[in-house]
């Protein structure tokens, strides 16, 4: 079957080099998976059975296209309790399938061929393709180990350009657990001002900060709101990934915008998942809190155990991941990925899946029972020293 | 702290070395910790929760509601140790409603509770009433759910 047929755009987009990973590591058996970025958990039960609830009340129809005013308002309380951000439910705020659809609807809502867009690298897998398939250039900005994966303004302004016009933004991040110091944020915002850049935030792992990193959305920096798109989701602090259920909220003209492809292409997030949405957020705090502490413990072992195997690695303030590096083997982190998995079947993500700059070092989710992480963490010193 | 006695209150026979790594503590630091906590009374002691049904399916286990004479001096707790007393005797607690100390008690058949009722307890003086009440099945005890939940597949390599 010749592959002409496929259209150009979307033929010029490579696979994701975590899509081949996962394949391989499908085909062994008894792996111990650092490579999961997914919560454990299942969903906590009061969510659940709201759901289940919703379901036998009959809530099975369509809703309003930017999802149920009621959920709305909820959105709006909660980013205004935890957040310090204001925003009209009649009209800043919009339910999407997931955080993705959110990014997906703001980078086809804004951008016009050629348009530029920086974002912090490593990152999530998806934003360079999100911005290609919305007819935009990627401009990746590299973050540093040595500065525990922040973003630096400096960087930015050499990568800066008259066509740019959007700086996605993801902190925590996902892969480093980075978070961004206040002071860091406040520059970033004036250097966003200065070049008249829209900012596309992804919050989807602010509550999952530790250590009394308290997270600062850049929304809720002085002369930010109109210029931010704060795009959210439930998937990571309730543990609800398979519900594919998120939020964005900014500006009523871009929100409606994205309301129109929302419209076309989606109609609506699925009634169910979000009255069990409202439930996540009215009362979903103490179960967020429970997990988020035993991520820190997680955490805390898992960073001990591999800088003690010789991988260097910070301790991350942020998200269930943690970014050590692997030079000290010789290896490339694709190489170390893959010998890992073969001879110790301990996987963990290659590190140049979340672009070029992830070179020398690797993912690991320690959003894993305890256990694993501790057989995973043995196995990992035992490859090292080896 | 909280930290400490929550994570050994869900599992108390995790290795001590693995627990100072996740409290970021050195093994010592975590030791003078837990005597600090044994000596002052917060940890009482260490158990575990066994399910009835797979040992000792025999064994009878009653919350049995008491009402009883409170006394001048006071109040309940001297009758209340004096129920605590009793090997039966799992856990006592004082009630508001409609009684005042639930009273649940482990036998090792049928009989040895009956006999406990009518011998023991309802004979103490202060004792007015007593309404016993038989458990027929556990699903969640001290914070642990009896059935095994099948953990649900995941994906073994995600974004």
């Amino acid at each position: 079957m010749s592959s002409s047929r496929i259209a150009e755009h979307v033929r010029n987009i490579p696979r994701s080099g975590i899509r081949d990973f996962f394949e391989i590591v499908q085909s062994m058996k008894e792996v111990i998976s650092l490579g999961i970025g997914e919560p454990d958990f299942v969903t906590p039960w009061h969510i659940r059975e709201a759901a289940v609830y919703a379901m036998e009340k009959g809530k099975t129809g369509y809703t309003s296209n930017l999802g149920t005013p009621r959920l709305r308002r909820a959105i709006a309380k909660y980013v205004e309790q935890h957040f310090d951000v204001e925003y009209n439910p009649h009209d800043e705020i919009i339910v999407t399938v997931g955080v993705s659809e959110a990014i997906d609807l703001a980078l086809r809502s804004l951008l016009n061929p050629g348009d530029e867009v920086l974002y912090n690298e490593p990152c999530y897998v998806s934003y360079s393709p999100s911005i290609q398939l919305a007819g935009g250039i990627p401009v990746a900005v590299a973050t540093r180990a040595e500065d525990e994966f922040s973003l630096k303004v400096s960087d930015l302004g050499k990568a800066v350009t008259p066509k740019t016009r959007i700086l996605m933004l993801n902190f925590p991040t996902n892969p480093t657990g980075a978070v961004m110091p206040l002071e860091e944020l406040r520059k970033i915002a004036a250097f966003a001002i200065k070049h008249d850049l829209i900012v596309l935030t992804d919050e989807i792992y602010s509550e999952l900060t530790y250590d009394d990193a308290p997270h600062h959305s850049i929304a809720a920096l002085p002369g930010m709101k109109e210029r931010t798109l704060f795009l959210h989701g439930f998937s990571k602090a309730f543990a609800m990934t398979g519900w594919r259920i998120g939020y964005a909220c900014g500006p009523a003209d871009i929100i409606e915008a994205m309301m129109k492809i929302h419209q076309y292409s989606i109609m609506c997030a699925s009634n169910m998942v979000q009255e069990a949405a409202i439930e996540a957020l009215e009362r979903g705090q103490r179960s967020m809190e429970r997990m988020k502490e035993e991520y820190r413990l997680r955490r805390n072992y898992i960073v001990s155990s591999l800088n003690e195997a010789g991988l260097r690695c910070h301790l991350p303030k942020g998200a269930f991941y943690v970014f050590p590096d692997i030079r000290i083997t010789g290896l490339s982190s694709k190489e170390f990925s893959l010998k890992l998995l073969e001879e110790k079947k301990v996987a963990v993500v290659p590190g140049t899946a979340f672009g070029p700059s992830g070179e020398g070092y690797v993912r690991c989710c320690y959003a894993t029972a305890m256990d694993q992480i501790k057989k995973a963490c043995t196995h990992i010193s035992d490859f090292v020293r080896k | 702290m909280d930290s400490l006695i929550r994570i050994l209150k869900q599992n108390s026979s995790i290795p001590r070395t693995d627990l100072a790594r996740q409290l970021g503590l050195s093994e010592d630091e975590l030791a003078s910790k837990i005597t600090k906590l044994e000596s002052d009374g917060t940890i009482l002691g260490y158990h575990a929760v066994i399910n009835r049904e797979k040992w000792d399916t025999d064994a009878v286990t009653a919350v049995i509601e008491v009402r009883v004479t409170p006394e001048r001096e006071g109040g309940f707790d001297r009758i209340a140790n004096r129920i605590a007393g009793f090997e039966e005797v799992q856990s006592v607690y004082l009630m508001s409603g409609g009684h005042d100390l639930m009273v649940v008690v482990e036998g090792s058949n049928l009989r040895e509770v009956a006999s406990f009722v009518a011998d023991k307890l309802s004979t103490i003086e202060a004792v007015l009433s007593c309404a016993t009440h038989f458990r027929l099945k556990t699903y969640k005890e001290n914070g642990m759910l009896h059935a095994l939940e099948e953990a649900p597949e995941r994906l073994s390599v995600t974004p």
